[in-house]
């Protein structure tokens, strides 16, 4: 399954004379099975173009299809578009509100209709998925979590959904590094099991090349670039330009380079910099 | 959604019905009520009209807002109209249909009714969307001030007022937010009976209000560590100055008044 957006456009408070253009003829394709990043500054409409994805907001033009259904039109039932884009928003453990993790969790299986038996079983796949003990943690309050387990709890809410396509906006916002690292290795998980399509936004230029396929740059509600983690950590200036930074080891490699060094390829972890570097030291040392 | 709902529907713009003093704009407002309600006759309410229409067209504001805000009270303004022809009695007998009497005096009293409240509703409509909530307390504030006296906490009122109105679309956007995130976990708060309904709420008020209590605990402590102890001793960024423009308006007003009552008087 596969997702297509033409020409999106969406403007709030139209008519008014603070309106805003969020999204300004936004497209793009994603194939089935990508993992797609979406960077870019604070209101670069990233948050919107995530809500027209799942339906919560209508473009003010264009058109969006997943899959063979058109989610922009109006006559598509949204729990059925819901049940199969599943959007994980930003600080998401600020939406918990059951007595107990169990039922938290079991609350969007129910509402898609699914028996109280049928939605126990999605809960326990789902938080045995994010990380977590289903026996110990079920029968506990999400309000008595720490935020790193809450922030589990949060997204295995929406991943017991079982949707086709996952979306996470800031998952690993206000998370302490450790905690941020154990959240990618979910996300990862969670999408290497399903082979579903994966959009994640982040700030974090780091996990943008070393989990993506794709990358979707944002500015003032423009796409402005689309391609691999290379094509895009390559254009240093551009990305600068809109307050954008690349990864701390390309960073490194690219200055490494500017000073003459000769070092290959395209770089993301530091094992490959490490590797790299030195290679380039043993070259030399020889000459 | 949610976010489309206006509340302190203030007009951005810049325009001298903007600038004047909202203690000037306050009472002013006041005066207008008061002398609208003087006025008895079409000739003072049609008066009181046009001096309305000028001050609209000075403060720039599009006649579509002011529209706006009249357009809730259309009903209760027919209702009333409607009620106050068949009620109010005077004058000759116009017709009659059962126990349903229109009178020539009742039929004025009404339109003049009607009039009124438009007229008051315009005007306060106009105080809203020229008048930055904020300004808006602030001027209540130092018309309080010397209440303060006789124990009224001027102070305490104006800023849980301020508090509030900031809030206002701070707790829009939250709930917008926490409908929308349940909303993609499959929530549906269109279908059902109303214990039904009811019962959906809790996903958006629980997380509300734990969010609501959030906010306003670090609001407290961001006013203790910024040394706010109430009102005493507390000087002021924008010090609130009568100027010319304020005289002019507060005169333009006054004259308004003596007008609307040698009109009432004379004729």
């Amino acid at each position: 399954m596969g997702i297509s957006v033409e020409h999106l456009t969406h403007i709030y408070n139209p008519g008014l004379p603070y309106c805003k253009t969020a999204l300004d003829d936004v497209s793009f394709e994603i194939k089935d099975g990508e993992f797609v990043g979406i960077i870019g500054h604070t209101g670069s409409g990233k948050s919107t173009l995530l809500q027209h994805l799942n339906g919560l907001l209508k473009p003010s033009s264009g058109r969006i299809v997943v899959g063979d259904c058109d989610i922009t039109d109006p006559k598509t039932v949204m729990r059925d578009i819901r049940r199969r884009i599943g959007l994980v928003f930003q600080y998401p453990e600020y939406q918990l509100f059951e007595e107990t993790v169990a039922k938290d969790v079991a609350y969007g299986p129910l509402n898609l209709g699914r028996s109280e038996a049928e939605a126990e079983a999605a809960a326990r796949r789902a938080i045995a998925l994010v990380g977590l003990d289903y026996d110990t943690i079920a029968e506990r309050s999400p309000f008595d979590l720490s935020g790193g387990q809450k922030r589990r709890v949060a997204i295995a809410g929406v991943a017991a959904m079982e949707p086709e396509v996952l979306i996470l906006d800031e998952p690993t916002a206000g998370l302490d590094p450790r905690t941020h690292d154990e959240m990618l290795e979910v996300i990862r998980k969670l999408h290497c099991e399903k082979g579903n399509i994966t959009i994640l936004v982040s700030h974090n230029m780091d996990d943008i090349a070393k989990y993506c396929d794709k990358v979707l740059v944002m500015e003032r509600g423009k796409l402005i670039m689309q391609g691999t983690p290379s094509e895009i950590f390559s254009e240093r200036e551009t990305l600068e330009a809109i307050g954008l930074a690349l990864p701390p080891i390309n960073d490194l490699i690219v200055r490494l380079r500017e000073s003459g060094a000769e070092i290959a390829g395209d770089i993301f972890d530091i094992e490959e910099a490490e590797e790299a570097i030195y290679e380039y030291l043993k070259g030399k040392k020889r000459v | 959604m949610i976010r489309d709902i206006t509340l302190g529907q203030y007009y951005p713009c810049e325009s001298t019905v903007h600038r004047i003093d909202p203690r000037v704009k306050i009472i002013a407002t006041v005066i207008y009520i008061v002398a609208v309600f003087i006025a008895d006759d079409f000739i003072g309410i049609a008066a009181a009209a046009l001096a309305l229409t000028a001050v609209t067209a000075l403060s720039r504001v599009p006649v579509k807002f002011i529209a706006r805000g009249i357009k809730p009270i259309v009903l209760i303004l027919l209702f009333t109209f409607l009620l106050n022809i068949f009620m109010l009695r005077g004058g000759e007998q116009l017709f009659s249909v059962g126990i349903l009497t229109v009178t020539s005096g009742g039929l004025k009293k009404s339109f003049l009714l009607a009039f009124r409240l438009i007229l008051i509703i315009w005007c306060s409509a106009l105080l809203t969307l020229t008048t930055k909530p904020i300004t808006l307390t602030d001027g209540l504030e130092a018309m309080l001030r010397p209440l303060q006296r006789f124990g009224v906490p001027a102070h305490d009122l104006a800023m849980m007022m301020t508090i509030a109105l900031r809030f206002i679309p701070t707790l829009v956007e939250e709930t917008d937010k926490i409908m929308k995130a349940q909303m993609s976990r499959g929530a549906d708060f269109e279908s059902g009976n109303i214990l039904q309904r009811a019962k959906r709420l809790i996903p958006i008020l629980v997380p509300l209000f734990i969010s609501a209590l959030r906010i306003a605990q670090d609001l407290a402590m961001a006013m203790e560590s910024r040394c706010y102890r109430g009102g005493k001793g507390r000087t002021r960024l924008h010090i609130m100055k009568l100027k010319g423009r304020d005289f002019a308006a507060a005169g333009a007003t006054l004259a308004f008044f003596v007008i609307i009552i040698a009109e009432t008087h004379i004729l």
